[in-house]
């Protein structure tokens, strides 16, 4: 072959990998384009009042039901129902992740942490509809036959079930960049304390731990972020009631689980309900590119040692 | 209280948090099998289509429908991916294209799943016309696996030595025979095994694909692609966790049943292509130890 045709195969074979790459911030740019504009048409839209009406309501109704006959489109209640949920998945994961983490990276032998790991990916591997139906059929009676203990009923549909099963679903992801960031500590910090006669645990946690903080913190935002978008999880277990609720054994919906029943009926396209999606779906984008920011930001403070 | 006693009790504490999350995933595990146990063993449950009557419904066409979709998503995500990570890995250097295709991918796979089905809603469907089609679907879970192909691909690159790439150059390599002859062959066990990862994530994938409309009452296979792939590519479809989302909505118990065992077959198939990948990742390091 002729050098100059080479090197013209050379120009075309890296425009081609420079090609590729674009077209992922083409995927971008088209989630950002579909969800403005449609969420710009809900807003336009005479049955949401038009703008700037539309946005108020949006901001200050209390019922989410764009689907019914009269028209409410308050965002509250499905943020209420996102974030409880979310928060109660937090609440198991933090905790539970922390642990783990800091065993397995500080304590466990290399033998345990190699057996236990393969499992823990596969926890994240398991199929999210497969812990919808355990949350459903399983958690939820358990929790109904505790609380029934107590005298207190919890509805089929709660928030507390899908919640603590959405918190052990997201722990190995959690626990594993929480990992990564305690591995990131030098050992010649822990060294150092132990010199000074701290025990193996002050060390983990007056040492290591607040060293790699910035990387703790980045994890569990990327969780919540997880927590806020899932979907099915929700959308089988929590129920499909848009309910301005902080109560975790009623049945709530969130922002996800909203997008879902709307999608299962046949959609018109441009129709009020088919907007409203979009526009539900805009607010959990910029939710989850604020956490994701937010770790991001946190990330890039990471000490360097 | 004495250091030891302290350590002591937070070990355990640790050991029973893992032993617990352990335990939580076997349990899933063991209630998809109980629930499902006489319709896994049932050879028409593989061959029959959807039906109304619990007892006759099938998983036939959620089956080929999830086999042609996965075989789409992973040709886009493949076609698209590994290019993109060879060219922030090797020839992107620490230019500005270079650094905000990254950022872009990096903030990519935290977007949640969903969103990628609005997006394929909005522009596949409606505004490019494929229709709520095999090839949408396809699509739709390619993109959602480019991130994860990326990466994979960037980090197997990184593990090349930089000597194999000079002496390649110093033999009068061209870049695409540096590709082609050098850096492709090393790397794709590492690549091969992302793939399969982010196929084992794609493959239990419901909602953006509930979102483009994915049926749960098809009663017929798509044209198989050897006869006739644009009708494949346009065929509506189904696929197994659209069926398990289906038949575990519904009031009756006997539906529950069948979404157990699909449930069951799914978290096989899962756990066969995580193994598969340890597998792969293993014989690749004692191949390549440099």
């Amino acid at each position: 072959m002729k050098i100059e045709h080479k090197k013209r195969i050379d120009f075309l074979f890296k425009a081609f990998l420079l090609t590729t790459g674009l077209i992922s911030i083409l995927v971008t740019v088209g989630i950002v384009w579909v969800l403005v504009e449609d969420a710009i048409r809900f807003f336009a839209h005479p049955e949401s009042g038009g703008f700037p009406k539309s946005v108020i309501r949006f901001l200050t109704e209390v019922h989410w039901t764009p689907t019914f006959e009269t028209k409410k489109i308050g965002i509250w209640p499905l943020l209420a129902g996102t974030f409880l949920i979310a928060f109660i998945a937090m609440a198991i994961s933090i905790p539970l992740g922390l642990l783990i983490a800091v065993y397995l990276s500080e304590f466990a032998p290399h033998s345990v942490r190699e057996s236990v790991k393969p499992w823990l990916d596969f926890l994240e591997a398991v199929p999210t509809v497969v812990y919808g139906y355990f949350a459903l059929l399983a958690v939820t009676p358990i929790l109904q036959k505790i609380f029934g203990y107590f005298g207190v009923t919890v509805e089929g549909m709660n928030a507390l079930s899908p919640g603590i099963v959405l918190g052990i679903m997201i722990l190995p992801f959690t626990a594993s960049m929480v990992e990564d960031a305690l591995r990131g500590v030098p050992q010649y910090l822990r060294e150092a304390s132990y010199s000074l006669g701290a025990s193996k645990l002050r060390t983990a946690f007056s040492v290591v731990v607040p060293s790699a903080r910035s990387g703790i913190i980045a994890a569990y935002l990327l969780g919540t972020s997880r927590a806020v978008g899932e979907t099915m999880v929700v959308a089988i277990a929590a129920g499909m009631y848009p309910n301005l609720t902080l109560n975790p054994l009623e049945p709530v919906q969130t922002i996800t689980g909203y997008i879902v029943q709307v999608a299962l009926g046949d959609l018109p396209y441009l129709s009020f309900e088919y907007l409203s999606i979009f526009a539900a779906g805009f607010a959990l984008f910029l939710i989850t590119l604020f956490f994701n920011v937010l770790a991001v930001y946190f990330k890039s403070k990471v000490e360097r040692y | 209280m004495d250091y030891k006693r302290k350590e002591r009790i937070f070990e355990w504490a640790s050991i029973i948090a893992l032993v617990f999350v352990l335990i939580f995933l076997f349990s899933i595990a063991l209630k998809l099998f109980i629930d499902g146990l006489h319709r896994i063993f049932d050879l028409s449950f593989y061959t029959s289509y959807p039906s109304r009557f619990p007892e006759k419904a099938g998983i036939l066409s959620a089956l080929v429908g999830t086999l042609y979709v996965m075989a789409g998503a992973i040709f886009w995500s493949i076609i698209l991916g590994v290019p993109a990570g060879i060219y922030l890995e090797e020839f992107g250097g620490k230019g500005k294209v270079a650094r905000i295709i990254e950022a872009n991918i990096t903030n990519l796979s935290a977007v949640p799943s969903i969103i990628y089905g609005l997006l394929a809603l909005g522009i596949f469907v409606y505004r490019f016309k494929f229709g709520e089609s095999i090839l949408t679907a396809g699509l739709t879970l390619g993109l959602l696996m480019l991130p994860v192909i990326v990466v994979a691909t960037r980090e197997s690159l990184r593990r090349i030595p930089r000597a194999i790439r000079e002496g390649a150059y110093a033999l009068g390599a061209t870049n695409y025979e540096l590709v082609f002859h050098h850096l492709l062959p090393y790397s794709i066990g590492g690549i091969l095994t992302g793939v399969i990862i982010a196929v084992s994530r794609a493959i239990g994938e419901t909602a953006p694909l509930l979102t483009i409309g994915a049926l749960t009452f098809i009663a017929f296979l798509p044209p198989p692609p050897w006869e006739d792939l644009i009708g494949m590519l346009k065929s509506p479809f189904t696929v197994l966790p659209i069926q398990i989302f289906n038949w575990v909505s519904r009031p009756q118990e006997a539906f529950h049943k069948n979404a157990a065992a699909g449930g069951f077959v799914l978290l096989v198939v899962c756990l066969l292509l995580n193994s598969l990948s340890y597998y792969i990742r293993y014989k690749v390091r004692k191949k390549y130890q440099w």
